[in-house]
């Protein structure tokens, strides 16, 4: 065997074969390693996107995101520095006296993991308070959003200071940007989990119970929030948009809710009355005053169809008016399969077109 | 060395003493916050003086935890032996009971620590 990597010229003594030998083997585990590494890389598509914790829009989950990554690098510091001691330990046998090893015991077995225990105990009660309104006066003078999680969506009712309700909506939310809002969170009937991961930690949602979260987004942009807590059989398709926007266009966004009318287009409306869409839904500035499903003011600006399950296509619609159940399992909306289709069209040309 | 604790008390009984403690003041920080919060008794006391009490408990806890780890110590010999006592011997058992307790003890200062951090964050019932 020659080998002029290691010898350049002349034949290779026996120790350079061997050391030629040894440096393979070693290289080739750390080779293999790293191409697994590379391997990993579509990984990180997840720490970015409009779901993911890692990637915060908020202060609150900027503090879930840095507890993450300092556990994460402490973790592995601590993991590395155990697997050297236990190679260390492994190759010097009776280098260290038992009363050493005994004081590295206590020190780093027993005094350290408390004390980091303890710190990492103290951040995350120390983060809580932000979360939770009742610290900073109940969460007076935030604008107070009601939001009420139901098999398989969202109620959402914007309340005015005084308590009552301004106008309703479904599955959207839309908060200024670096202003506190107060969720006030129920259910009528199983327990849902209201959760944005960009936005922060999830509170559960528990019949008969009222609990209140605060969230802030510092950056504007488009986000999606979901259901944490399995709810039916259409749990996974319980999403909702969430829209951080700068003050004035929320503003302008309220006023423009508070006056919003389905009235535009008469004949649109007329079938929406006629098939009984109004048992079940509202429409401001309408007869339409159903209280059962979603309010569908201004429906067509919605960031889906079907809490999360569609886009908000006039196509789309027209598919989820036809086939509910088909779409959502468990939707308690009925079919209208029986109307002919150019009716159902319409219905759906109708919701998109409002504003 | 003379004491105002006499010897006759290291039995196995010793050896509950600090965990009992951590159990108590586990469940007296729990059971006040908690039925404080719940009842809404009438404002004749904010949870700031809960608060407080609760701290003035878990310094009593941990004085008679250090007590306990004390008198662990003292059984242990003050550590002028080498673990593992395993001799078969009425000596080596009580240095090995003196030891256990004084690391029960250890476990149990630390966990009443922990169990008192909440009530520095804490600061109100929630709604």
């Amino acid at each position: 065997m020659n080998d002029d990597r290691l010898t350049g010229d002349g034949r290779p003594t026996r120790s350079q074969i061997h050391r030629g030998d040894v440096i393979a083997r070693t290289l080739w585990p750390a080779t293999k390693a790293i191409l697994s590494l590379f391997l990993l890389c579509p990984l990180l598509v997840s720490c970015s996107g409009d779901l993911s914790v890692l990637d915060p829009a908020g202060r609150e989950a900027a503090g879930v995101a840095t507890l993450f990554f300092a556990m994460l690098i402490g973790g592995a510091v601590i993991w590395v520095g155990v697997v050297v001691l236990l190679f260390y330990a492994a190759r010097k046998k009776n280098a260290h006296s038992e009363q050493g090893a005994g004081r590295l015991i206590l020190w780093g077995g027993a005094v350290m993991p408390c004390i980091v225990l303890g710190a990492l105990l103290s951040y995350a009660m120390w983060l809580m308070p932000n979360v939770r309104p009742f610290f900073s006066g109940g969460g007076e003078g935030l604008q107070q959003i009601d939001v009420t999680g139901e098999q398989y969506w969202w109620r959402v009712r914007y309340l005015d200071p005084d308590g009552s309700v301004a106008f309703e909506t479904a599955n959207e939310i839309r908060m200024p940007v670096g202003e506190r809002v107060a969720f006030q969170l129920t259910s009528p009937d199983v327990i849902h989990s209201f959760w944005i991961p960009v936005l922060g930690g999830k509170m559960d949602m528990i019949p008969g119970r009222r609990n209140v979260l605060t969230l802030e987004g510092d950056k504007p942009g488009s986000y999606r929030g979901v259901c944490a807590e399995f709810c039916g059989t259409s749990h996974a398709l319980m999403g909702f948009t969430v829209e951080v926007m700068e003050k004035p266009a929320y503003d302008a966004w309220l006023a423009s809710r508070r006056s919003a009318s389905g009235g535009g287009d008469a004949e649109g409306l007329a079938l929406f009355l006629k098939n009984g869409c109004s048992a079940c839904h509202a429409i401001s500035g309408t007869e339409a005053r159903g209280v059962i499903g979603p309010d569908l003011t201004a429906f067509g600006e919605r960031g889906s169809v079907g809490a999360g399950t569609l886009g908000n296509t006039t196509a789309d619609i027209a598919r989820f008016l036809r086939d509910p159940a088909g779409i959502k399992p468990g939707v308690r909306m009925p079919h209208y399969n029986m109307l002919p289709e150019a009716e159902t069209d319409r219905i759906a040309q109708y919701l998109k077109g409002l504003r | 060395m003379k004491s105002v604790i006499p010897r006759e008390v290291e039995t196995l009984w010793t050896l509950f003493t600090a965990p009992v403690v951590w159990a108590l003041h586990f469940i007296i920080c729990y059971a006040t916050v908690a039925v404080f919060c719940a009842k809404r008794l009438p404002a004749s006391f904010s949870f700031d003086t809960v608060r407080i009490v609760l701290v003035v408990v878990t310094l009593a806890a941990l004085a008679m935890i250090v007590l306990s780890a004390y008198l662990a110590w003292r059984q242990w010999g003050f550590g002028a032996k080498d673990a593992p006592h395993d001799e078969p011997t009425r000596s080596s058992r009580t240095l090995f009971q003196g030891f256990a307790t004084l690391l029960l003890s250890g476990l149990s200062f630390v966990s009443v620590v922990y169990a008192a951090i909440p009530l520095i964050f804490i600061a109100e019932c929630q709604p």
